[in-house]
C-alpha cells in the first residue's frame, strides 16, 4: 500500500492499564509483551502502516519508560519518516494532573493534530488485539459521510468475565442506536473495538466542546451522550480479535495463538506484524527435547519438554524439565528438572532446578518481573 | 564532507562461489543462506560493528540483485551512517571505458576513489565467505604495534589438510617470511584466512604498481594476474616490507563447497564447537523476515535441532538447521539437512543428509538424499542437494550426491 497523507493515527497506549495492574506495574499497556515476539502496541501501530497511515501519534500517560524503548525513532515500522512518522505524546494536562479519559489527552495533544495536514483521524487502543485494514473502513466513512465510524466485531461477551467492555447497538441503516458498558448480560452482541475514524474538523468541535464543559469521557458523553445529534456509524469488521481485561485473558489470550486458524487470521502474509527487531539466533532444541503445540520466539533454547506453551525470545529451559500450559516472557530461565504449568513467568524471572509450580486453567499463577524462585 | 575514519573495510563479495553449483544459480555466494536466520556475509558486516569498523564498501559483480536488496541501506547491522556506513560499490563505466573486477586487488584498486574519501591509515580487506566471529580492531592493534605494512590473519590447520591453504612461513616474531599458495609439502600450518589489515599508503602504491605491470604484461601477451594473494603479497615480500601474521583462535570456516557448507552449518549443533550465536555482547545481526514465532504441533518430533522464526512444523526433525517460514507437515522427516527460507517439506517425504534451497517444495513421498549406512559404497554417497524454486514432485527420489537446479 502506498502512502496515505490523508490520514493521521492516534494509539492510546495507556487505555485501561488498571485491568492488568500485575503487567503493568512496570509498563503500560502498550508496552505488555504478547505472542512470543510482540508487544500490544505492535497490533495498531502495523495496522496503521499496512493501511498506508504514516504519520502517527503514540498518547502515553504512565509507565511509558519500557513503550520508548520499544519504539524507538520508529524504525522498525518504518515510521522513522521526515513527512508523518512516529510523535511520542508524553502525558500532560491542561486541568493538572494527568489527563482524565480521551476527549481530555486529546484537548491535550490538539497542537500536534492540529499540525498535520490529514482530514481523517483514526484513533485505536493496544488492549485490543487484530489485524485490520482501515482502508475499507475510511472508503466507507466517506461514502456514509459520517462524523464518527466506529469498528465493532461480533463476539460473545460475558458479564461475569468481561471488563471494560462496550457493547454496541445499530439500526437498519448501520447507524449507533445504543451504547452500553459493561452491561449486565450475557451472549453474543457488538463489540466496540475500541478504534475508529473520526473527521478531522468534526474531531477539533467535539474537543473543544468538551473542553469547555469540563467533559473528559468519550464514550459517555459523545457515543452515549450525543449519539442522535452526531452521524455515528458502524463497521463490522470480521477477522479474529481479542480483548484483553485482566490477567486470566491475558493468559487465554496468548495461548488462543496455538489455534493455527486464529494465528494465522492474526499473523497474515499480507499484512505482517512488525515488531522491534532483537537479533536473537534461532531456537536452539536439545538431544532429548520434546515439543507439543508451542508457539516458541526465537533465541529459546530448549533441553527439556514444553507442551501447549508459548516462549517469549530469549527462554531456557533445562533438562529433564516439563513446562506446561505456561505464558514464559522473555529472558525466562527454567532450571534443570522442574515441573510448571500454568504459570506466566514474567520478563527475566528466574526458576531454579527441581522447582515445581502449579497454576490453574482459570487462574494462572503470575511471576513478576525478574522474579527468582 | 568525509571526516577521517582510521579504518575503512573493503568486503570482496563478488565471487560467484561455482562449487555451491544450484545454490549460487541467482545469488552471489555472501548471500547463501547459512545458520537458520543468516547470509554468508552477516559474518563480515557484523564483526566489523562489533570491531567498531563504520565504513564498509561492498565489491559486487556476480548476481548482485539478491546480495544488493539484502544490504540495502545496512541499518540491519547498524551501517546506515551519515558519514561513512556501507556502501555496495560495482563495477561501472569510465571515459576509457568499462571493465569487470579483474581479480581481487583490481577490484579493490578500482574503488581508491571509495577510500580516499575517508583518508585513512588502514584499510581491512575481508572475504564474505567465511563463517567466524572475529575483533579486527585487537588486529589492527596488533599491526600498528608492529609497525607492520601488511597483517594476514592465519589460523593453525591439521598438517594434513595444510595444501589446501596459502600457507604463510612466518619467523619467531610472527614476521612473514614466505607465502605458498596450496603447497604440495607445506612446510607450516599457519593458513591465511583471507583477511588483511593494510597501512593504506603501501597498499595504494602496490595496487597501483599490480595494476600498471599487469596491464603492461597483458599487451605483451604475458600470463598476468591481479589478485591478493598472488600479486600484492608476492610483490610485498619480494620488496621486504614487513609482512605479520596474526594468528586467529576459534572457529573459522570456508564455506566453498556444498560439503563445508553442509558441515558448517551441522557445526552448530554440536556442543564441541566454539561458534555461539547467542552471546549478547558479540551478536550476528541480519535483516528480519518479520515472521511470527514457530509453531510446533501435536505430531511434531523435534531433537537436536535449530530452527528459526515463522516455520511450522508437525513432522520429524533431527540433527538438523531450518530457516524462516519452513513448513515441515505432519508424516515428514528430516534429518541430517538444511533447508532453507520459505520451503516446504509434505507429509511422508523424507529428506535426510540433504541441503534444500529456498522457496522449494518436497511433495508428498518423494526422497532427497540418504544416510551414508544405507549406501554399499562409500563413494556413492554424498550430499544431496536441492536449489532454490525447484519442485521435487510426489515419489521423485533425488540420490546422494546429486544436485537437482531444476523441478522433477
Amino acid at each position: 500500500m502506498s502512502v496515505n497523507y490523508n490520514v493521521l493515527g492516534l494509539v492510546f497506549a495507556s487505555m485501561h492499564d488498571a485491568y492488568v495492574s500485575e503487567l503493568t506495574k512496570q509498563r503500560t499497556m502498550g508496552s505488555i509483551p504478547f505472542g512470543g515476539r510482540y508487544r500490544l502496541i505492535d497490533f495498531p501501530l502495523s495496522n496503521f502502516v499496512h493501511s498506508g497511515v504514516s504519520e502517527v501519534g503514540v498518547i502515553t500517560k504512565s509507565n511509558y519508560g519500557s513503550l520508548l524503548d520499544h519504539l524507538g525513532s520508529g524504525r522498525d515500522w518504518d515510521l522513522a519518516r521526515k513527512k508523518g512518522g512516529l510523535h511520542l505524546l508524553p502525558p500532560y494536562s491542561q486541568t493538572g494532573g494527568i489527563y482524565k479519559g480521551r476527549l481530555d489527552a486529546l484537548n491535550n495533544i490538539w497542537g500536534f493534530v492540529e499540525h498535520s495536514n490529514a482530514k481523517y483521524v483514526i484513533m485505536s487502543n493496544c488492549d485490543v488485539v487484530t489485524t485490520i485494514n482501515f482502508n475499507p473502513v475510511l472508503k466507507q466513512h466517506m461514502e456514509n459521510e459520517a462524523d464518527i465510524t466506529l469498528v465493532y466485531s461480533r463476539g460473545v461477551y460475558d458479564y461475569e468475565k468481561n471488563k471494560c467492555t462496550t457493547v454496541l447497538e445499530f439500526d437498519g441503516d448501520n447507524r449507533l442506536k445504543d451504547v452500553l458498558v459493561d452491561p449486565q448480560f450475557s451472549g453474543e452482541c457488538n463489540i466496540w473495538l475500541e478504534m475508529c475514524i473520526i473527521t478531522k474538523d468534526f474531531l477539533k468541535k467535539i474537543v473543544s466542546d468538551a473542553a469547555s464543559r469540563n467533559q473528559f469521557s468519550f464514550t459517555r458523553e459523545i457515543l452515549q451522550g450525543r449519539r442522535d445529534d452526531f452521524k455515528i456509524m458502524g463497521y463490522k469488521h470480521d477477522g479474529f480479535f481479542t480483548k484483553i481485561d485482566s490477567i486470566q485473558d491475558y493468559y487465554l489470550a496468548n495461548r488462543m495463538l496455538l489455534d493455527p486458524e486464529k494465528k494465522n487470521a492474526l499473523f497474515r502474509k499480507d499484512m505482517p506484524v512488525l515488531t522491534k527487531i532483537g537479533d536473537n539466533g534461532p531456537v536452539k532444541y536439545g538431544l532429548e527435547s520434546s515439543i507439543k503445540d508451542s508457539l516458541i520466539a526465537d533465541g529459546c533454547i530448549i533441553e527439556g519438554t514444553v507442551i501447549n506453551s508459548i516462549l517469549f525470545r530469549g527462554v531456557k529451559v533445562g533438562k529433564d524439565s516439563v513446562v506446561k500450559d505456561c505464558v514464559l516472557l522473555q529472558g525466562t530461565k527454567v532450571g534443570e528438572n522442574c515441573s510448571i504449568s500454568s504459570v506466566i513467568a514474567d520478563k527475566n524471572v528466574e526458576i531454579s532446578n527441581e522447582k515445581v509450580l502449579t497454576g490453574s486453567e482459570t487462574y494462572p499463577l503470575y511471576i513478576g518481573k525478574g522474579g527468582k524462585i | 564532507m568525509y571526516t577521517k575514519k582510521r579504518v575503512v573495510a573493503m568486503l570482496l563479495a563478488g565471487g560467484q562461489g561455482s562449487r555451491l553449483y544450484a545454490l549460487t544459480k541467482n545469488v552471489a555466494k555472501p548471500a547463501v543462506p547459512y545458520g537458520g536466520k543468516y547470509r554468508l556475509i552477516d559474518f563480515p558486516l557484523s564483526n566489523c560493528t562489533n570491531s567498531g569498523i563504520d565504513t564498509v564498501g561492498v565489491l559486487t559483480q556476480y548476481q548482485p540483485l539478491v546480495l544488493n536488496e539484502y544490504i540495502g541501506n545496512g541499518q540491519p547491522w547498524d551501517l546506515d551512517k551519515m558519514n561513512g556506513g556501507v556502501h555496495v560499490l560495482p563495477p561501472y563505466e569510465t571515459q576509457a571505458g568499462a571493465s569487470w573486477y579483474e581479480g581481487t586487488a583490481n577490484a579493490i584498486y578500482q574503488n581508491m576513489r571509495f577510500i580516499e574519501r575517508y583518508d585513512p591509515e588502514y584499510v581491512v580487506v575481508l572475504g564474505g565467505d567465511h563463517i567466524y566471529k572475529m575483533d579486527y580492531s585487537k588486529m589492527v592493534d596488533f599491526h600498528v604495534a608492529n609497525d607492520a605494512d601488511c597483517t594476514i590473519s592465519v589460523i593453525d590447520v591439521p598438517k594434513a589438510e595444510a595444501s589446501r591453504f596459502g600457507i604463510m612461513i612466518c619467523d619467531d616474531k610472527n614476521q612473514v617470511t614466505d607465502f605458498v599458495e596450496k603447497p604440495k609439502e607445506p612446510k607450516s600450518t599457519l593458513a591465511s584466512m583471507g583477511i588483511y589489515v593494510f597501512t593504506w599508503e603501501k597498499l595504494r602504491k602496490y595496487l597501483i604498481e599490480n595494476e600498471n605491470d599487469a596491464n603492461a604484461k597483458r599487451e605483451k601477451g604475458e600470463p598476468w594476474s591481479k589478485d591478493f594473494g598472488k600479486d600484492i603479497i608476492t610483490s610485498m615480500l619480494r620488496d621486504k616490507q614487513r609482512l605479520f601474521a596474526y594468528e586467529f583462535e576459534g572457529y573459522w570456516k570456508d564455506v566453498g563447497t556444498l560439503d563445508s557448507l553442509w558441515e558448517a552449518n551441522m557445526d552448530l549443533l554440536s556442543p564441541s564447537v566454539p561458534l555461539d550465536l547467542y552471546d549478547p555482547s558479540w551478536k550476528i545481526y541480519s535483516r528480519n523476515s518479520n515472521m511470527p514465532p514457530q509453531y510446533v504441533g501435536d505430531n511434531a518430533n523435534i531433537e537436536n535441532s535449530m530452527i528459526s522464526e515463522g516455520s511450522t512444523i508437525d513432522g520429524t526433525v533431527d540433527f538438523s538447521i531450518l530457516f524462516s517460514g519452513v513448513t515441515i507437515e505432519a508424516g515428514a522427516t528430516v534429518n541430517y539437512s538444511i533447508i532453507m527460507p520459505g520451503t516446504v517439506i509434505k507429509s511422508g517425504a523424507v529428506v535426510e543428509y540433504a541441503i534444500v534451497g529456498s522457496d522449494s517444495v518436497i511433495e508428498p513421498r518423494a526422497r532427497v538424499g540418504s544416510s551414508p549406512e544405507n549406501i554399499e559404497n562409500r563413494d556413492d554417497w554424498g550430499i544431496a542437494v536441492v536449489g532454490h524454486n525447484v519442485t521435487v514432485s510426489a515419489e521423485k527420489v533425488v540420490a546422494p550426491k546429486q544436485i537437482i537446479g531444476e523441478n522433477i
